[in-house]
């Protein structure tokens, strides 16, 4: 085989893995929050009686707010809502020298 | 209204998450298009310089024994030196790969107070099960940021190890309750 050809080939190879490594990327930054706000409600689904609303009897405002649950819901959408799309951003535009 | 041992426990498991998925995004992007945006740098410092403010806090709070006083008082100092050395390092006032000996002195201090500071054994409840669990993980974990200070070109390694380290402590936290069987429900134990 020519010289020519299997450098090529291997090339090809090396720039289909690059592009599937950089697609890869953004899609695990992009599934990260939405996983973690689906962990908290499976967990609300499997202990209900977490969620206080559903069960008002002699609680307060921290049995309210700060169930794990809830807690899990919010940090995935904290993640989703600020960090993830910036860095999507970032990881799209390609290198750049200066920092914002 | 001072919140229950549980719930402070929970909202230091919902700090820890956020930490663990901030570190892990940064493994996953790289540090260089992480740090492209200045605020993105300084999150992970500030969050443990914060957190550390916030343990002082639990430790003014937990005067009930001197043993927890102490024992957050530890992480609360282990945490604001981590981050104020992970803010030098951002800033660029800190080069050598060196400084990830003072995480990983962190970690270990944090791992042993856990373990010290809980008087009963592994079976005694859920709280004393996680507290032992949570002091060897952490102590096991010290080793990522002294992989990192050792062996810098391995840092996909240490960083994910790092970054699974608090996403674990925080499922741990969030497992705890004041007054519960390990594998119980809420309640069986009269709470104190």
């Amino acid at each position: 085989m020519s010289s020519e050809y299997a450098t090529t080939i291997r090339e090809r190879r090396a720039h289909g893995r690059r592009t599937r490594r950089s697609s890869a990327r953004p899609i695990a930054i992009q599934l990260i929050g939405p996983l973690t706000i689906l962990a908290g409600i499976v967990w609300a689904i499997a202990q209900p009686y977490r969620i206080v609303f559903l069960d008002r009897d002699g609680r307060g405002l921290y049995d309210y707010l700060f169930q794990p649950p809830l807690l899990v819901v919010v940090v995935g959408l904290i993640y989703a809502l600020v960090l993830a799309p910036g860095l999507v951003e970032d990881l799209e535009s390609g290198p750049r020298d200066s920092a914002r | 209204m001072i919140p229950h041992a549980e719930t402070a426990h929970w909202i230091a498991a919902s700090v820890a998450l956020l930490l663990g998925l901030v570190l892990l995004s940064e493994v996953i992007v790289g540090t260089d298009v992480f740090r492209r945006r200045r605020w993105r740098a300084y999150l992970w410092p500030s969050l443990a310089l914060v957190s550390g403010v916030l343990i002082w806090l639990i430790a003014i709070l937990s005067t009930f024994s001197t043993i927890h006083l102490l024992a957050h008082a530890i992480w609360a100092e282990a945490a604001m030196i981590a981050g104020a050395v992970e803010l030098a390092v951002v800033r660029g006032k800190l080069s050598s790969p060196r400084w990830s000996l003072v995480a990983a002195a962190a970690l270990l201090i944090s791992g042993l107070s856990f373990l010290v500071h809980e008087q009963n054994p592994w079976l005694y409840s859920r709280a004393a099960f996680l507290h032992h669990a949570i002091g060897w993980m952490l102590v096991v974990a010290a080793l990522f940021p002294l992989g990192r200070a050792l062996r810098p070109q391995r840092t996909v390694l240490w960083g994910t190890g790092f970054a699974l380290t608090f996403v674990l402590l925080a499922v741990m936290l969030f497992a705890d309750r004041d007054s519960a069987s390990i594998f119980g429900h809420f309640g069986e134990i009269p709470r104190p």
